[in-house]
């Protein structure tokens, strides 16, 4: 045990390492608050349509070869959370038929342009990287850290600050309109910051497992507690403890990053449907 | 001045007009039933009377200075809230938001009201419990209570007894009926009570006006003169 520890701390003392955590605790506490509100309107697919979204504008980048991918990531995954959300709304068109056709379509031309006009020699090596995440977790740069940094706190503020309308828009969005609260808004704001952080996530998991970051806190905490300041409060601790264990795991033992974040998720899940199950049991 | 005013209106959605010349008046205090065969618009009028949808044409006015966020709303269950994990007093509380404008928390006031209510609704000992935890009477009762935070004067209930037995239905008028009436002991003021419904019988039982929408709607300032009508009479007697 304490070699361990020892191998930790030596690995700490490297600058990348510490960015690695640091962003993702940031990352994994965002998605998490997010990812209660989202999972509990059944818009869990949204975050799933987008992250695919975010990896076909990943691949146009590629191929235009743009210094700075977000500044084309960010504004396409913003537009298409946006057109999600209204199509999800729409009671004409089928909208989570419509969203998955989104998420496999833009997978698919995603692929296709990186193939045909890539200039990379090492394309599997790239798309694999883009959906999973693979290494560039640890070559952040301060840059990378700061915009985290701000973003979260930007997350945290609104959440804080909106609290008791967020939870009055999920619960009942009828009511909350009835009742002068501009649901739209709110529902708009959500889709932005949910569709910048499937943008910075990507990093750190990839964008076919950022789902998980937003959906097995969320999941797990419903298993146990049975109100929403609580649940909120224990997904966000959940996550952020599942990303720190599987972040040290990953580097001890050298297994992909994202891969093993959420293979520590699924045990947690696990784990609290467990506890849940028999306190259930005790209850009843 | 009458607390609501419709004059003329007409309701429909995408072009399509559903109800035309719906004309009446709810004065403070009444009970107003809204009857009708399903389709038939009463949940359109109900949007329209909450601000949510602008009728086609015609003018809803509000009177005696009822302001559109001061109708407090039960609206019908929704698939989401089955299993969601809120404790009844989050819920409750969530009542207020309508009045609390940018500020972030609920102040010691709304606090002892949001109590009081539960009281009232004999739900106060079941505030911690999760909603999805509670028969459908409770929760129904829960969502009334979180009506009367939003309001003092008037409330609007869509369907307020859909699925839930014969005696829990009684009960739940018994509530409504209770709340329309208001405590002058308990310094409750009486509340005007707008209700969408099925059901005749409780309409003829409880409520002192009833409108009954269908294409030539028709307003009743009594539920004797509904008997009385032909629509009243066709209705009645199935």
């Amino acid at each position: 045990m304490s070699d361990i520890i020892a191998t930790l701390m030596e690995y700490m003392e490297f600058p990348f390492v510490r960015r690695a955590i640091i962003v993702g605790v940031l990352i994994a506490f965002c998605s998490s608050l997010l990812g209660v509100t989202l999972v509990l309107k059944r818009f869990s697919f949204i975050g799933d349509g987008l992250s695919h979204v975010a990896f076909a504008a990943m691949c146009i980048a590629m191929v235009l070869q743009f210094t700075n991918n977000m500044l084309l990531i960010l504004p396409i995954t913003v537009i298409a959370a946006i057109l999600m959300l209204k199509t999800g709304q729409n009671a004409r068109i089928n909208g989570d038929a419509a969203v998955a056709m989104m998420s496999v379509g833009s997978l698919a031309i995603g692929y296709l342009l990186l193939n045909v006009f890539s200039t990379s020699s090492n394309i599997s090596g790239d798309v694999c990287s883009t959906l999973f995440g693979a290494t560039s977790i640890l070559t952040l740069t301060d840059m990378d850290v700061t915009i985290c940094i701000v973003m979260s706190i930007v997350v945290l503020v609104f959440y804080v600050f909106f609290y008791h309308k967020i939870f009055a828009v999920t619960f009942d969005e009828n009511f909350a309109k009835a009742t002068g609260i501009r649901a739209g808004v709110y529902n708009m704001s959500m889709a932005v910051i949910i569709a910048v952080i499937i943008v910075l996530a990507m990093n750190l998991v990839g964008s076919l497992l950022i789902s998980a970051l937003v959906i097995f806190p969320a999941l797990s905490a419903m298993r146990i507690f049975k109100n929403f300041k609580s649940v909120v409060i224990c997904s966000a601790a959940f996550s952020v403890i599942c990303a720190v264990l599987g972040l040290l795991i990953s580097l001890l033992q050298g297994t992909p990053v994202g891969s093993t974040i959420v293979a520590v998720d699924i045990v947690g899940f696990m784990l609290f449907s467990g506890i849940g199950t028999i306190m259930g049991v005790n209850r009843a | 001045m009458s607390l609501l005013t419709c004059e003329n209106v007409s309701l429909g959605y995408e072009g399509k007009t559903v109800v035309e010349n719906l004309n009446f008046t709810v004065e403070s205090g009444d009970y107003l039933c809204i009857l009708g065969e399903n389709g038939s618009g009463k949940s359109t009028l109900m949007k329209t009377l909450l601000g949510l949808k602008t009728p086609m044409s015609g003018a809803i006015t509000l009177g005696d200075g009822l302001k559109h966020n001061e109708i407090g709303y039960l609206p019908q269950q929704t698939i989401v809230q089955r299993d969601f994990p809120a404790s009844v007093k989050e819920i409750v509380l969530s009542g207020f938001l309508n009045h609390s404008g940018l500020r972030p928390f609920y102040n010691k006031e709304e606090k002892q009201l949001a109590k009081d209510n539960m009281k009232r609704l004999g739900i106060y000992d079941l505030r911690k419990s999760c909603y999805r935890d509670l028969s459908g009477g409770q929760q129904q009762r829960v969502l009334l209570a979180r009506a009367l935070c939003a309001t003092t004067k008037m409330l609007l209930l869509d369907e307020p007894v859909a699925g839930l037995d014969p005696k829990v239905t009684i009960e739940m008028y018994e509530l409504i009926s209770s709340i329309n009436k208001g405590n002058s002991s308990e310094n409750k003021e009486p509340i005007t009570i707008i209700m969408v419904s099925h059901d005749v019988q409780a309409a003829l039982n409880y409520a002192t006006k009833i409108l009954h929408v269908s294409d030539t709607p028709e307003f009743f300032e009594s539920k004797e003169a509904y008997l009385d009508s032909k629509i009243g009479k066709q209705f009645t007697n199935v």
